[in-house]
């Protein structure tokens, strides 16, 4: 019991040593940064509710990229609000992940199959983006209509705040309830039943656990969190482009992020994303813009160099040379 | 019956000429992943470097064409086999989704390097070819040319693999990799030398399409995705089944690309992969599941 308590107390002083970050810092970059780790959590703790499982999926641009565009589009032709955009958007990334899911899991589409199915399913919702240009403005990308003009610096019901703090604390929720889902499932049998699972199908079903229902379950909740993130990401941007939100390269961030902070741990994907959003940021500081993808020549080559050396992430190795030392200790 | 004009078939002919080209693609995809059990995500990455090759010996250092046609085919071998090497062999007794990703590190290093050292202009060789003319049906030469390389290039790699040694040893490591070594062949070899032949057709491949395609270094993400689901939809490892998926997509896109607009056609085409999946998850060849 003591144990728990202590952990609730870590937790209530680390959320409310961040609920006092943008008193402190001003610097609009700053929070900028700190906004776009935040969601960028989300999204990779989302991915890796499916990952630590072994379902390796290149779909999440789709995802997101659903989540943005719905939003968007709702917003900039019907006038709907995101508040009522959003949830017709994470349903229909529930219906899509059904959809894909259920005969995938149900004809036991894994592995490297599973990647490609969903590796196809990203490029069908990226060439139906550019292909419908007239409505998206395809490649080009679309910005929802502001309604933030001289006077005006915020509107709740589109979702549009001229202040950084306001958008920092909407991330900041979203991360935390990231997490909280992610600790619901590591405490659930669900857990068990997709460890056993991951391990080995049959022998899981033959001691009653509904591998398709199990696995459908945890891609539904991965699905819908990965759609709202895309959709608060938009929000934030106040701009999307297939690249950036619907393509297997966002698809292949994910993965890589999730992969280099450490899949099988909660706070893992997060510091995928302070690692990759800190080396970007710090690439453009130190060198500038004229130098083009540097950046992503330095990811995709840590990202080999990660598979190779480092499969469990930095957070992943960090707790097993931790826990190791604790062991060894505790040994001697 | 407008709808069956001329230009339709000039669509379908032009799509069975595309078809040619993927199949050669997918071929090496499949030979790849029938020996060594790995799917090259970079695959058309690989390629888009065989291009830039072929751009900068002939455009830049005036090269021959042919010249560097073969100069590019020998590097992205080397490529190949160095990606072996480096990149596979590490994770070679690893779990299959990280022999996947890991090849996807190389996707993303390969494509930004390609933008950091050769901009993201679109670059043309610049070597113009006549069209054929049919009729009203006009075929480009630069097309016509690939679909018949690919062809012979297939027919070869056939032979290869059924009248030599090394072909032999490959096929027999395809069907049992367990049990080959202990018949005293060098697994470890066969694995580079399939590379190499991987490699080759990749740079052949680049050959063909840098003929017909402007040079980016983001060309690889419009190759990359269609030849994996070739491979798939044939069956992954089932060369036969690949070179018959590669004239349905082919189709796919074309006539869909005709009938509403090239967008289109590619969502029509991955869709159908998608349905596909559930339908014959093995691939419409494939045995094994």
């Amino acid at each position: 019991m003591s144990a728990t308590t202590r952990e609730q107390r870590q937790w209530a002083m680390g959320v409310g040593a961040l609920c006092v970050v943008p008193v402190i810092i001003t610097s609009n970059y700053l929070l900028h940064v700190m906004v776009l780790i935040f969601i960028w959590s989300f999204i990779y703790t989302a991915w890796s509710m499916m990952g630590r499982f072994g379902l390796v999926s290149f779909g999440h641009g789709a995802f997101m990229g659903i989540g943005a565009y719905c939003v968007t589009m709702l917003w900039n032709t019907q006038g709907i609000s995101p508040w009522l955009g959003i949830p017709v958007a994470v349903l229909l990334a529930v219906l899509l992940a059904v959809l894909i899911g259920y005969p995938c899991f149900r004809f036991r589409i894994t592995g490297h199959y599973f990647a490609l199915v969903t590796l196809a399913l990203t490029e069908v919702v990226r060439s139906s983006v550019v292909a419908l240009r007239d409505y998206t403005g395809g490649s080009l990308g679309v910005t929802p209509n502001s309604v933030l003009k001289e006077g005006t610096t915020w509107s709740i019901t589109a979702l549009q705040f001229a202040d950084k703090r306001v958008f920092f604390y909407i991330a900041l929720a979203l991360w935390l309830f990231g997490l909280w889902v992610w600790q619901r499932i590591d405490r659930s049998m669900l857990r068990y039943a997709m460890q056993a699972v991951s391990q080995e199908e049959d022998a899981a079903a033959s001691v009653g656990v509904n591998v398709t229902r199990a696995k459908l379950t945890v891609t539904v909740v991965s699905a819908a969190l990965t759609a709202l993130g895309g959709a608060l990401y938009g929000q934030y941007q106040q701009y999307i482009n297939p690249e950036t939100v619907a393509s297997i390269a966002v698809s292949l961030q994910i993965v890589f992020a999730v992969i280099a902070g450490g899949m099988f741990v909660k706070f893992g994907p997060t510091v995928g994303a302070v690692f990759t959003l800190l080396l970007t940021e710090g690439l453009r500081v130190g060198i500038g813009n004229k130098i083009n993808a540097l950046d992503s020549t330095i990811y995709g080559a840590m990202l080999v160099l990660f598979i190779i050396c480092m499969p469990t992430g930095i957070l992943g190795k960090l707790q097993e040379k931790w826990r190791g030392a604790k062991a060894s200790g505790a040994a001697a | 019956m407008q709808f069956f004009d001329i230009f339709l078939l000039e669509t379908i002919l032009n799509g069975i000429l595309f078809g040619g080209v993927l199949a050669l693609l997918a071929l090496g995809l499949n030979l790849i992943f029938g020996v060594i059990d790995v799917v090259w995500i970079c695959y058309a990455e690989l390629m888009m470097i065989g291009m830039y090759t072929v751009y900068y010996l002939h455009n830049v250092f005036g090269w021959n064409l042919f010249l560097a046609f073969g100069a590019a085919i020998f590097l992205v071998a080397a490529l190949g086999v160095v990606l072996h090497v480096v990149v596979i062999r590490p994770v070679l007794n690893s779990d299959p989704i990280n022999q996947l990703l890991v090849t996807g590190g190389v996707l993303t290093f390969l494509q930004a390097a390609a933008t950091l050292v050769f901009g993201i202009e679109f670059k043309n060789l610049g070597v113009s070819m006549p069209s054929l003319m049919l009729g009203e049906i006009s075929l480009p030469w630069s097309r016509i040319a690939a679909a018949l390389t690919a062809l012979i290039a297939m027919f070869l790699l056939w032979l290869f693999l059924k009248r030599t040694y090394i072909g032999t040893a490959i096929r027999a490591i395809s069907q049992d990799r367990a049990i080959m070594p202990l018949m005293g062949v060098d697994a470890g070899r066969i694995y580079i030398t399939t590379s190499a032949i991987g490699g080759g057709l990749a740079g052949l491949g680049a050959c063909l399409l840098v003929l017909q395609y402007d040079v980016h270094p983001a060309i690889g993400l419009s190759f990359g995705p269609l030849t994996f689901m070739v491979c798939v939809l044939g069956g992954l490892g089932n060369m036969l089944g690949g070179f018959i998926a590669a004239f349905i997509f082919a189709q796919l896109i074309n006539i869909g690309g005709y009938v509403l607009s090239s967008d289109w056609g590619y969502v029509l085409a991955f869709g159908f992969f998608i349905v596909m999946m559930f339908v014959r998850p093995q691939g419409i060849l494939g045995g094994k599941a």
